[in-house]
């Protein structure tokens, strides 16, 4: 394209970034990591970076369970306390399980599709750093205060940030103002992601992969994406109502003006209760895909998985006033809202079933992946089961607020999403480094996990129902809860002993690993027709999809009895011509550097809200540079 | 327009639509829960507010308020921002034709509608600000500034693309090959129309 020569200076601008993106298209070097627009190594970063930020959140959890392992546990104060766990909810919730499942989406998404990359990739890049701004920014709240005098600056209100608990006058400080913005920049990065994961999987789709033929797994992250960019305005318009309240004095939740505590907590819900589907159907993919591949079977009943996965991407919207039974909104809605909340129970229940039934009668190879996958089935299911308890209204009653419930939330986010996750990592770690996770250690790891968690997290189902009220700093110990207590504490160090396990693993592993090989569980997906790691342009050749577990019916096919049998090399489909020059033909998008510019410009933008408007000018500036740099620019430099 | 497909190895989509394109109608669709939560929290709010000065006549523990609302000068802004719109469209069938200057001269004078369309806001602002209502007067102060303020940010947000598109035009970089970028701004500028066409309605004309 003709394009009118600039004045000279701009031109010398415009040649030294060009300088600076070629200097950064290399496969090493931290420039190739910044300006990456490669979704595997945006991927990584994603879930490098949630790992670090679920041990500061998994900290967070050991310093209350030691100050709840004994009556009048005296490790931090009141304030404290509060400044810990609504920053240990709002991590576990915002950092880690998101970003996790983000990860994973980006890692495979793409692969499992047949594509070189995501539909957008420098929205992509721009995602993760706005990820990780947000995630800076919330954590720099805790430095608000004064730390050395032990007064945290982090937010006090919960993670759920119920008014009036986030209003100025009884939350003075800065804290709760990070958290709401924050949250904000995080709510922008998960949209950009969401937006772009829906294109992808939409529009970027092998020949033949048609929408029944494509991974559970990507299935579940279209259901997820969609959820995120529909729930993820709401809670935006309800912090920017908090931060208007907050920074300009306006009454959206000051009763005083008439405004109503209560559109906080709508609100809140309305987003909330998709975002608990947002926080648990990645990880339902990652089992769907598990199960099949260690029972050597297809997902059993594959559609019905896929319907029940939309189905309770729908009914998800209808059931957040289970949140609020207490709050007296009347018989009515309660009904109504108990009603929906058993319902949703029903296509949760076609899915667990589902798994049951693709591991029933299957050839199971019993290795870490599907151990974590198969703790996942069972720890979610008591899960779900106490939620179904949850529905039942004046049985709500007795448990709102006490730890039954707490009980309940880590059976399903922990007992359920991190051991789903956790066999994502081991499923697809041989994929993206080439090496195999040792087995041995991922069995101690999963045992301690399983064990720890139990210990941790079932106790409080009694300390609940003894009436053991949640988010208190401490308790005396004539109410019958000590015991339990004291389990969960030492339950909670099991779990972190158990994630030492898992980095040592690591570790090992990187030095010196089982090579894997580009099949090394005999998978049924594309992204194990490809080499380990994938090249970055994936694919040299665009695979043709002829069916569901497309991979699977190139190796293998069935004798009379329905047996998987192999077909004999080289016969039938060939397998993929190795890249006859190399990949050189393949044009990739090239290194960008303007979605990190852009993405600094967010957490600015807040600092300058809270303390100056002058940074806000200059953070303004920046996201603007960003944003215009990355217009002009070619997504390819030819 | 600020996001380029990446394009390489994809040149059809899966389903026909441009990726672009489609990004765009998932953001507006994504928009539609944002002002849908913004309209919520003023209809929830409408006619709660314990004190003046209120949008529409009325009497007050015995006293007569006068009402804020001017519904004609509204109503002519309303029909500025509905005029951009059909502006809009003929910019967009100027470049599907081929013809940059009269898109250029469309895109212009569309742009130059919709900062009308904000300075009358500005202007409204400022008289209901002199009358006593601020964001924390009372709940109508509160709902309203913030509501009609966020679809004002986004006109503006529309007026710096349609001005972004005209330097661009004028480099030489919209050529009618290029005319999605327009078409993307259109839908955009479209959507900011209709939910303006909502918030008339729903704040200004039906009164409790």
């Amino acid at each position: 394209m003709a394009t009118v020569a600039g004045p000279a200076r701009g031109n010398a601008i415009g040649e030294a970034l060009r300088q600076a993106r070629k200097a950064a298209d290399t496969e090493y070097g931290i420039w190739s990591w910044i300006a990456t627009v490669d979704h595997k190594r945006i991927g990584i970063m994603y879930g490098v970076t949630a790992f670090f930020f679920f041990l500061a959140g998994g900290i967070e959890a050991l310093v209350i369970r030691l100050q709840l392992a004994t009556p009048n546990g005296s490790i931090v104060n009141a304030d404290q306390y509060s400044r810990i766990f609504t920053m240990h909810g709002t991590t576990m919730v915002f950092l880690v399980v998101m970003p996790l499942s983000a990860a994973f989406f980006n890692l495979l998404v793409p692969l499992m599709i047949g594509a070189r990359d995501v539909a957008f990739p420098r929205l992509n890049a721009f995602s993760f750093w706005t990820f990780l701004a947000g995630g800076i920014f919330l954590n720099a709240s805790f430095f608000t205060g004064n730390i050395f005098e032990g007064r945290l600056g982090a937010p006090d209100a919960g993670w759920f940030g119920y008014a009036t608990l986030t209003s100025r006058q009884f939350s003075p400080g800065h804290g709760v103002d990070f958290w709401a913005m924050g949250l904000q920049i995080l709510g922008i990065a998960s949209m950009a992601s969401g937006f772009n994961f829906i294109v992808t999987i939409l529009n970027m789709r092998a020949p033949g992969m048609t929408l029944l033929r494509m991974p559970l797994f990507v299935w579940m992250t279209l259901v997820t994406s969609f959820l995120i960019i529909f729930a993820m305005p709401v809670i935006t318009v309800a912090l920017f109502e908090l931060m208007f309240d907050r920074l300009f004095n306006a009454n959206f939740f000051n009763p005083a003006a008439g405004g109503t505590p209560l559109l906080w907590q709508h609100m809140f819900w309305l987003f909330g209760h998709p975002e608990v589907y947002i926080l648990i159907l990645p990880a339902m993919g990652i089992v769907s895909e598990v199960l099949p591949t260690f029972a050597r079977k297809p997902l059993f009943g594959y559609p019905f998985v896929v319907l029940s996965g939309v189905a309770i991407g729908f009914m998800s919207w209808g059931v957040w006033v289970h949140h609020m039974y207490t709050t007296g909104l009347g018989t009515i809605a309660n009904s109504a809202f108990g009603i929906s909340t058993m319902l949703i129970g029903v296509p949760t229940g076609v899915k667990i079933f589902s798994w049951l039934g693709t591991l029933w009668g299957g050839s199971i190879s019993l290795r870490a992946p599907l151990m974590f996958a198969a703790g996942f089935i069972a720890m979610f299911t008591i899960g779900g089961l106490s939620g179904i308890t949850h529905s039942i209204v004046p049985s709500d009653y007795q448990q709102q607020d006490t730890y039954y419930v707490v009980a309940h939330l880590h059976y399903v986010l922990f007992g359920g999403a991190m051991f789903a996750l956790f066999a994502g990592i081991y499923y697809w770690f041989p994929k993206f480094s080439g090496k195999l996770l040792n087995d041995a250690l991922g069995q101690v790891h999963f045992w301690l996990m399983l064990i720890g968690f139990n210990l941790t997290f079932f106790p409080m189902h009694i300390s609940g129902l003894l009436g053991m009220p949640r988010r208190i700093y401490t308790y005396s110990g004539d109410n019958g809860w000590d015991l339990w207590n004291l389990m969960s504490t030492v339950g909670a160090f099991t779990i972190a002993l158990s994630i030492l396990v898992f980095m040592i693993n690591v570790a090992i592993t990187a030095r010196r690993g089982d090579r894997a090989g580009s099949d090394p569980w005999d998978g049924r997906t594309l992204e194990w027709s490809i080499p380990s790691p994938p090249p970055p342009y994936n694919f040299a050749e665009i695979p043709r999809v002829h069916a569901l577990d497309d991979f699977w019916h190139r190796k293998y096919t069935e004798d009379a009895q329905g047996r998987p049998v192999p077909i004999p090399a080289g016969a039938a489909l060939a397998p993929e011509p190795e890249h006859a020059e190399g990949g050189h033909g393949i044009h990739m998008p090239s290194p960008s550097y303007f979605p990190l510019i852009a993405a600094i410009g967010f957490p600015l933008i807040a600092v300058g809200l809270i303390y100056d408007y002058a940074i806000l000018a200059v953070g303004a500036a920046v996201l603007l540079v960003g944003l215009y740099g990355w217009a002009l620019e070619p997504a390819t430099e030819e | 327009m600020e996001h380029a497909a990446a394009g390489s190895g994809h040149l059809e989509t899966s389903t026909g639509l441009d990726n672009r394109k489609l990004l765009m109608w998932l953001f507006l669709g994504s928009e539609c829960l944002f002002f849908g939560s913004l309209i919520a929290a003023y209809l929830l709010y409408r006619d709660r507010s314990l004190g003046p000065p209120f949008p529409s006549d009325r009497v007050f523990n015995g006293v007569h308020y006068e009402g804020l609302f001017d519904i004609p000068f509204t109503s002519v802004s309303a029909f500025v921002l509905l005029m951009s719109s059909v502006t809009m469209v003929l910019a967009l069938a100027a470049i599907q034709r081929g013809n940059r200057r009269s898109m250029q001269v469309w895109l212009l004078t569309t742009a130059l509608l919709g900062t009308l369309f904000v300075s009358g806001q500005a202007y409204e602002f400022t008289v209901f600000h002199r009358e006593g209502l601020s964001l924390g007067s009372n709940l109508f102060g509160t709902t309203f500034f913030v509501l009609t303020g966020f679809h004002g940010a986004h006109v503006t947000i529309g007026v710096l693309i349609l001005l972004s598109l005209l330097a661009m035009s004028f480099q030489g970089r919209i050529q009618q090959k290029d005319s999605l970028n327009v078409e993307l701004a259109g839908l955009y500028w479209h959507f900011v129309d209709v939910v303006w066409i909502v918030i008339f309605t729903l704040v200004y004309l039906i009164q409790p």
